[in-house]
């Protein structure tokens, strides 16, 4: 465990303008909730804060943080330094949805210390847009990307989403193209994934929707690694893209090395001495809990040497800081797979760490299963 | 011994035998209905789930007939499938007559007739009983023709019932004691008891089951077994009821059971006769013979370390297995297990399943082998059942293989399917005869190795059902055998191997190498899999690897869940045998041993 970084702090934000497709955050759109909502992340703030107080990066997701009208969007912020001691040079990271990015909003955000923007744009063709029933249009994204510019944002991270029904490698590569011309710091680009409980699961198990087959994932893979790569983008995560190192994402990659990691709010996780904890799925539980003068956790795991070895193995392997070499050795057989791996440029050995390649990447949650 | 009855119920599988001993048990009034369950005499789970029985049970079930007489009616439950067919048929001669049972909509079928034929063998008494007479399907008149035709019995003198609904049990029962006869036997002479079954107790050793047919044997007396000669002091006797219940003796006529310090019921035969040392029979009852296994398949543990816990799983299990023999065997690949022999295919499966579940063994079995014989250039004969043993093909002069007579019972409509199984099977000396109308009796002389994968089940898939085979050993005979083997990635999985012969060898390797290519999961690298036979490469598949195996996204709760599989996904791989960097899933051994599969 990284006991020595300090810890992240995130802030889910519960609420969405509309559900999307194949969303499976947890998320209302019940606006009327966000009072409470408030209110409880006080409270739950308020009990936190003299066990785990600094920390570095502060991360407000969702959710859609920024269907926040602009005074309780201030009320997190406020909450947040009430409580807990945010370092000076902290990342902190907004996500935005672009239709709701107004001038005024961005000078809040500014004002309070933000300098990570993170939009969810997903694609910029009007037909995915759709199909994916996101509340923005292209001509949004494009306007809410140039007025984060202009607000003198300096890192800008664009989300994107590739094997949509429908989608070409063209089409996806058009998308790539277009969100290289705003120069984002960070850029992260998801396949679509078919979680369970969302519509688009519906759709799927109907058979009206039908996703791109194995082979066709790994074209779409490929091409996105080696355009980004072309365009200055260090592929440092499966599905995250910086361009340069100091742009990767700080408070993500706690997630990914076992730093400890505070989450308020719904749903949210929290990591902290080989325990894992979270909240309640439910506003309403969730403030109830408070309101009792209970922390709202819904279940909480303490994890044994051997399951943190098995995380930090296939975290690892989704990384390009790739896992610790020497301790792969004690096993014998993954030891004797450790050539064939290397020959069959699934990895490569740099520095005493077995770094996976963009094929490894590919296959990284095989590896991580041939490598336990 | 006049108002002492032993019977048994034959049936075609699916008739309702263990409904109708479950009735007859509980209008006997052996158990009430709280203790009661279905198919009481079927104890072990694999019984229960298969709806078969596997070891013989016994129950005595006292009856007071409507005139007001009290007698003792012996139920001897038998196994039912052709593995067992040497254990039924002690069962039955400790019978004087049997119930045979038909379905009132299915009507006779294949191991109906069968079963007539072992029980005239023995020359029992046969009451015709039409079961599930309640159902709407149900065709009375239908089956007393068929009776009639097919069986050449009196169908006037068949009893309905339904043994589901308790209708006609008590019918049943006076016909047991008016038209089976009581049982024969001399008291005073010395004792003949026939051994027809053994369990194993974990606190008093083996309980043998017995038919008494002369004498009376009584606790302190010192019996001996004839076939072995070795003597023991008799501890208890007694009857079965559901449960054991102790006797002052047991004599001629009367089925019980005898405890007499018998450590294994391998020191046991089934067939043989117990006699007492003091006062010996002249002879032997007849009808016995040593039970030799058929079929011999090496057995792994998956996991190394568990080699031990494998050793004493079978110690234990052999306490109640006379039939299964084994002695310790090492393979390349699947590391130390043992060699074992069994009876036939059914009774290799009963053993994996019951090692598996009652013992908690994770194993691998190879393929199954009938024992060969080679006759060597120096003149040496060598008999090999393993094909890692198969001797240098240049030392080989003559190689020859175990050939059975089988006898098959089919309707006149299968004929032609059935004719061209034995030909597939290499079947030679085929002839056939009509005992009925419509009905075709078929021998045939095939060799044993390709009778023992799934000719059972070929052949009932081509008479729809209505096929039943035996078989008797007649021999070896020459035959041009090699050695074929199995490579995974270039490497040679010895544990596959398999002894077949030449023009049998590539339809075999193709067939493994496509069961193989299904049942391993796709991995990190293309996977090569090849048949050869003396390092000539004569089939093969290939397992492309994967392509792409990620999840896109890993944040919060996804790390908990991702961790989740993979610990699942862990325990899974303890039951993956490594080849090389292979990883091979058990199923896929087990998938290799049902052969054929179209």
């Amino acid at each position: 465990m990284n006991n020595e970084q300090l810890p992240g702090l995130y802030i889910h934000v519960p609420f969405c303008g509309s559900r999307c497709l194949y969303c499976d955050f947890y998320s209302e759109t019940d606006t009327a909730l966000i009072p409470a909502w408030l209110q409880a992340l006080e409270q739950e703030a308020r009990i936190y804060k003299n066990q785990c107080s600094a920390f570095d990066t502060l991360y407000i997701g969702g959710g859609t943080p920024t269907v926040l009208e602009n005074a309780a969007l201030g009320s997190v912020f406020e909450c947040v330094n009430r409580h807990f001691n945010v370092s000076a040079d902290a990342e902190i990271t907004v996500e935005a949805n672009p239709q709701d990015l107004t001038p005024e909003k961005l000078r809040i955000l500014k004002a309070c210390g933000v300098n990570r923007i993170s939009v969810g744009v997903q694609s910029f063709n009007a037909q995915d847009l759709h199909f994916l029933q996101r509340r923005h249009s292209v001509a949004e994204a494009l306007r809410a990307l140039e007025l984060i510019r202009s607000c003198g944002f300096t890192t800008l991270g664009i989300d994107l989403m590739y094997g949509l029904p429908e989608q070409t490698v063209e089409g996806w590569l058009a998308t790539l193209a277009h969100a290289v011309t705003f120069q984002p710091e960070h850029i992260s680009c998801y396949q679509l994934t078919v979680a369970d409980g969302t519509r688009l699961a519906e759709l799927f198990r109907e058979g009206t929707v039908a996703l791109p087959d194995e082979h066709e994932g790994a074209v779409f893979f490929m091409v996105t690694a080696q355009f980004l790569e072309q365009h200055g983008y260090v592929h440092y995560e499966i599905s995250n893209f910086a361009l340069g190192e100091s742009n990767r994402s700080r408070h993500n990659q706690k997630y990914w090395h076992h730093v400890p990691y505070l989450g308020l709010g719904p749903a949210a996780h929290s990591f902290q001495c080989g325990c894992r904890w979270w909240n309640h799925k439910s506003i309403q539980r969730y403030c109830q809990e408070l309101a009792a003068g209970r922390l709202p956790i819904s279940g909480a795991e303490v994890l044994t040497e051997e399951q943190l070895h098995l995380e930090a193995l296939s975290l690892g392997l989704r990384t390009a800081a790739g896992v610790d070499l020497l301790p792969l050795y004690q096993n014998q057989h993954v030891a004797s797979l450790l050539p064939k791996l290397l020959e069959s440029e699934y990895a490569q050995i740099i520095q005493g760490r077995l770094i996976p390649t963009r094929k490894g990447f590919l296959v990284a949650d095989r590896l991580a299963r041939a490598l336990m | 011994m006049r108002h002492i009855r032993n019977f048994s119920i034959i049936a075609h599988i699916d008739h309702g035998k263990s409904t109708l001993a479950d009735r007859l048990i509980q209008y006997a009034g052996l158990v009430d209905q709280r203790q009661f369950r279905d198919q009481i005499l079927d104890t072990m789970d694999i019984e229960r789930e298969r709806g078969i029985t596997i070891k013989s049970q016994s129950v005595s079930l006292p009856y007071t007939s409507r005139h007001g007489e009290s007698f003792e009616l012996n139920l001897i439950d038998t196994p039912g499938h052709v593995d067992f067919s040497y254990e039924v048929s002690r069962a039955l001669a400790s019978c004087e007559g049997v119930l045979l049972l038909v379905d009132a909509a299915q009507g006779v079928e294949a191991q109906t007739v069968a079963n007539l034929y072992a029980a005239l063998e023995h020359n029992l008494e046969i009451i015709p009983v039409i079961n599930k007479i309640d159902l709407p399907s149900a065709d009375i008149e239908r089956v007393k023709e068929e009776i009639e035709a097919e069986l050449g019995l009196d169908a006037e003198e068949a009893l309905l019932c339904s043994a589901k609904e308790g209708i006609g049990i008590e019918d049943i029962f006076e016909a047991i004691i008016s038209r089976i006869p009581p049982p024969k036997g001399r008291p005073e002479e010395p004792l003949a008891a026939l051994i027809y079954d053994a369990h194993y107790d974990t606190f008093r050793g083996t309980i043998v089951s017995c038919r008494i047919f002369n004498g009376c044997v009584k606790p302190g007396d010192v019996i001996r077994l004839m076939s072995t000669g070795v003597t023991y002091k008799v501890e208890e006797v007694g009857y079965f009821r559901l449960n054991r219940v102790a006797q002052k003796e047991l004599v001629a006529g009367e089925v019980g059971y005898i405890i007499a310090g018998i450590k294994t019921v391998g020191d046991t035969r089934i067939g043989d006769t117990i006699t007492l040392d003091a006062n010996p029979a002249s002879a032997p009852l007849p009808g016995f013979k040593e039970v030799k296994p058929m079929v011999f398949s090496s057995l792994y543990p998956i996991a190394a370390d568990d080699y031990q816990a494998l050793t004493d799983a079978l110690e234990k299990y052999k306490l109640n297995d006379a039939a299964l023999i084994y002695q310790k065997d090492s393979s390349a690949a699947l590391g130390h297990g043992f060699r074992c022999g069994f009876l036939g295919l059914l009774h290799l499966e009963i053993v994996q399943e019951r090692l598996e579940r009652e013992y908690n063994q994770s194993i691998i079995m190879t393929i199954p082998s009938v024992q060969y014989r080679f006759l060597l250039r120096n003149g040496e004969y060598v008999v090999v059942d393993n094909p890692q043993y198969y001797p240098d093909p240049a030392a080989i002069e003559k190689s020859e293989e175990p050939y059975v007579r089988a006898t098959i019972l089919i309707p006149e409509r299968s004929m032609g399917a059935v004719m061209n199984l034995c030909l597939e099977r290499r079947g030679v000396n085929i002839k056939f005869v009509y005992p009925t109308p419509k009905r075709i009796e078929i021998t045939a002389e095939l060799p044993l190795a390709e009778i023992i994968y799934d000719f059972y089940d070929k052949l009932k898939t081509v008479t729809q059902g209505y096929g039943s085979f035996d078989y008797e050993f007649i021999g070896y005979r020459d035959s041009d055998l090699v050695k074929l083997d199995i490579l995974v990635n270039g490497e040679k999985v010895d544990a596959l191997s398999l002894m077949v012969h030449r023009d049998r060898a590539r339809s075999r390797a193709l067939q493994i190498c496509e069961r193989l290519k299904e049942e391993i999961p796709r991995q990190l690298f293309k996977i090569a899999i090849q048949g050869a036979v003396g390092g000539q490469i004569i089939a093969r598949s290939t397992i492309s690897p994967f392509r792409k195996d990620v999840t896109a996204k890993c944040y919060g709760g996804d790390i908990t869940r991702k961790r989740k599989l993979l610990e699942k996904q862990k325990m899974g791989k303890k039951r993956m045998k490594m080849v090389g960097s292979v990883e091979i899933p058990q199923t896929a051994f087990v998938a290799v041993l049902k052969s054929e599969h179209e």
